[in-house]
């Protein structure tokens, strides 16, 4: 048993060792899941509050069937349409929330840094289900997940991040996670897109798509943002679908067994062709979506297992 | 009322001196030696000119939950300062001889230290129409400022700059390009990235300056600016003053001793404006207050209650209080080597009374007997609830301070004594 975390935060603060466990315990979840095989008994009797301070119907309803699979009561909040309208603080909610008892919280919020701030107010596990522009570690864990199902490995890949990189949570995770795992990882976009400082994070930076996918193993799409586009990074989307878009042939450029990947929900036609994202030779995007509960199932239970401790700890005043 | 200062360690920015000897005081003014009525053993401890802070947000009027005359003058005394030069950048802004006369009262009845008010350049702080520039200065205010908010519109601006020149008044200005700095929260660069926060380019500074440089040779004003805090603008900065451009540079104590990586886990107290710079920027400043061409070392003390601060970092805001940490702060500097006492001095006192044109911020005879009483070796651990101003936002909690301040004089009159009553 190596995770020894008391909150799933982001990956910044996870050890190689502890990815592994976890991804190792949600590929048991996956195949259980497949076969139908119900695990009722490992939450039983504990309470889980999905915070979501931001839209999101995928995430939301992965969490939710994520707890409902092991037995947890889950409760969703619409944050949007509750006490924030009344101009109650992040910390008031915390701590209202708290005093409610739940086990697990599943929070996202619009800025970067707000899901740490609340961990930091609670006595439970916190799952940071996005956080502004910082982290999402269930999808990276979900694609990790799916790399490796389909690559029967998850080291010694070249691996290309391509489009909005800059306002991408699920970019920082992904360069973070299989950096740890001792991958290449390259990003690919126009620079107008890509964050600065980006060079010195281990990474490869192309801004010329055919150059970015020559013979990488895994083609990992962004979603282009649009609702955070402050306006004026790239002239349009058509001439973005032209230069970045992936079709068939800029998908040539890569691996003939290259996989093709999509956090989701897609701009077809933007991003990513519709006849790619569709061919399931190469696009393992729905694989994605069913690795992200099994991922979600295998990370609250094991932040369940370390809940008494982290608990007992915190009431005599260590830090864990 | 005649004081003599033994053994005292006298630190005299205008001379240059660090050494052990005597300082007589007459009627709240350095004398020639007297007969005295009162000796003061200073015990081989430093003495130096009182710190003139330019650039302090004292909270009033608007927020005096934040901070009042009474807190800001205590924590100031705290702190070893015997002058604040007051920002205009309250609610309401001070921008009328009316709101002025406001702030004199408040201080004279409130304040233990020397309060000059600065107001602010255009109505309101808005860019748009200049303030009553002449009564203003016949009213007491020793500059102008809209402080954080740049004048964006030029002409606007080159037309004050020119008015507020004929009357010899002293523009004080934020040289942040504000369309590249707008909605950033920390300065670009791998850690923004890495923590998700919008950034900022360091170019935002050069930019505002090099701008503002233009508008000087322009218009030949007095310009102090009151913030540069990285490297690319100091080239800019040096040759405006070889130009003999009428123009000075502070830095603000955070930025001299502090870089962007204390934000670490979103830590809101480090939040500032314009944010902590890369250490390289950060060792460029430092040089560059040792080499002379910063002229100033200020606190931009500015006060935020907790709630303010206990919000996501993009929200919360902007400031940290540093009157009392001011000098502990900056005497690392001194303790790392980059600088000596009389040099440090220069720095928090001499420069800004000279730009200001006051009497203060030296040991010569006839100045006025501010002055500060320290040990710069003893350490101790900042508690910022132990902190005399109202809000406690120190980036400082917690962390050693090399430097106590043993005692403050305010035209002869020992200061601290009244801070245990308080």
């Amino acid at each position: 048993m190596t995770f020894r975390a008391s909150h799933l935060l982001g990956i910044e603060h996870l050890h190689s060792t502890e990815i592994t466990t976890l991804l190792d315990l949600a590929d048991q979840y996956a195949e259980d899941n497949r076969k139908g095989r119900a695990h009722r008994d490992v939450l039983e009797g504990l309470t889980q509050i999905n915070m979501f301070f931001e839209n999101s119907t995928r995430t939301q309803a992965s969490f939710e069937i994520a707890g409902k699979r092991l037995g947890a009561d889950v409760m969703n909040m619409a944050m949007q349409a509750s006490s924030i309208k009344k101009g109650e603080t992040l910390i008031d909610t915390a701590l209202t929330l708290n005093a409610m008892r739940p086990d697990l919280l599943v929070v996202r919020h619009p800025h970067s840094g707000a899901v740490d701030l609340l961990a930091q107010k609670v006595n439970c596990a916190v799952l940071n289900a996005g956080d502004g522009r910082h982290e999402h570690p269930t999808q990276a864990l979900l694609d990790a997940l799916t790399i490796r199902r389909a690559k029967g490995r998850l080291h010694r890949l070249s691996i290309a991040i391509c489009g909005d990189v800059a306002h991408s949570r699920v970019a920082r995770s992904n360069i973070m996670l299989l950096g740890k795992m001792e991958n290449r990882v390259r990003l690919v976009g126009p620079p107008t897109l890509l964050p600065a400082g980006v060079e010195e994070f281990g990474v490869e930076v192309f801004s010329d798509m055919r150059e970015g996918l020559k013979d990488v193993d895994v083609v990992m799409m962004l979603r282009l943002q649009k609702e955070r586009m402050d306006g004026g990074f790239i002239p349009s989307e058509r001439e973005y679908f032209h230069r970045y878009g992936l079709d068939a042939e800029k998908l040539s450029h890569a691996k003939p067994d290259a996989i093709v990947m999509h956090p989701g929900p897609m701009n077809r036609g933007v991003e990513i062709d519709g006849s790619i994202a569709d061919d399931i030779n190469r696009s393992v995007i729905q694989e994605q979506v069913e690795m992200g509960v099994a991922v979600r199932m295998a990370a609250m239970d094991l932040l369940a297992r370390n809940l008494g401790a982290s608990r007992r700890a915190k009431t005599l005043g260590v830090m864990v | 009322m005649r004081l003599y200062f033994k053994n005292a360690r006298l630190i005299d920015p205008e001379t240059g001196t660090d050494g052990l000897g005597g300082l007589f005081v007459v009627d709240g003014l350095i004398s020639d030696p007297v007969d005295v009525d009162e000796v003061i053993d200073c015990g081989g401890k430093c003495l130096a000119p009182g710190i003139v802070d330019i650039g302090v947000k004292v909270s009033e009027p608007g927020e005096r939950h934040k901070e009042s005359f009474a807190s800001a003058g205590r924590a100031a005394i705290s702190g070893g300062i015997t002058t604040i030069v007051t920002r205009p950048d309250t609610d309401p802004a001070i921008d009328t001889p009316e709101t002025l006369e406001f702030i004199e009262r408040r201080a004279s009845i409130d304040a233990a230290v020397n309060v000059l008010p600065m107001a602010a350049l255009t109505k309101n702080r808005l860019g748009r129409e200049m303030t009553e520039i002449g009564f203003l200065l016949d009213a007491g205010a020793v500059a102008f400022t809209d402080c954080d908010r740049v004048v964006t519109d030029t002409k606007i601006f080159s037309r004050v700059l020119t008015y507020a020149h004929s009357l010899g008044a002293l523009v004080i200005g934020h040289v942040q390009e504000p369309g590249l700095s707008e909605g950033g929260s920390v300065t670009s660069g791998k850690f923004a990235t890495l923590r998700g926060l919008a950034g900022i380019s360091p170019m935002a500074e050069r930019m505002g300056l090099d701008r503002d440089i233009a508008l000087l040779e322009m218009t030949g004003a007095s310009y102090h600016v009151d913030q540069i805090t990285t490297a690319r603008a100091l080239p800019a900065l040096e040759r405006a003053k070889a130009n003999g451009l009428d123009i000075t540079a502070g830095v603000g104590v955070h930025h001299l001793t502090l870089n962007e990586l204390d934000v670490a886990d979103y830590r809101t107290f480090f939040k500032l404006k314009p944010p902590l710079r890369s250490e390289d920027d950060r060792l460029a400043v430092v040089e560059a207050v040792a080499s002379g061409l910063i002229d100033i070392i200020c606190s931009m003390h500015t006060p935020q209650d907790e709630e303010s601060k206990r919000l996501p970092y993009e929200e919360a805001a902007s400031g940290a209080v540093a009157l009392e940490t001011l000098l502990p702060a900056a005497l690392r500097l001194v303790h790392a080597g980059h600088m000596d006492l009389p040099h440090l001095f220069r720095a928090l006192a001499l420069n800004p009374a000279n730009r200001l044109g006051l009497q203060c911020g030296r040991l010569s005879v006839g100045a006025p007997a501010d002055l500060v009483l320290f040990d710069p070796n003893a350490s101790y651990r900042l508690d910022r609830f132990a902190l005399f101003s109202k809000s406690k936002n120190t980036p400082f909690d917690g962390a050693i301070l090399q430097g106590k301040i043993i005692a403050t004089y305010v035209g002869g009159v020992n200061k601290t004594k009244g801070l245990a009553n308080a």
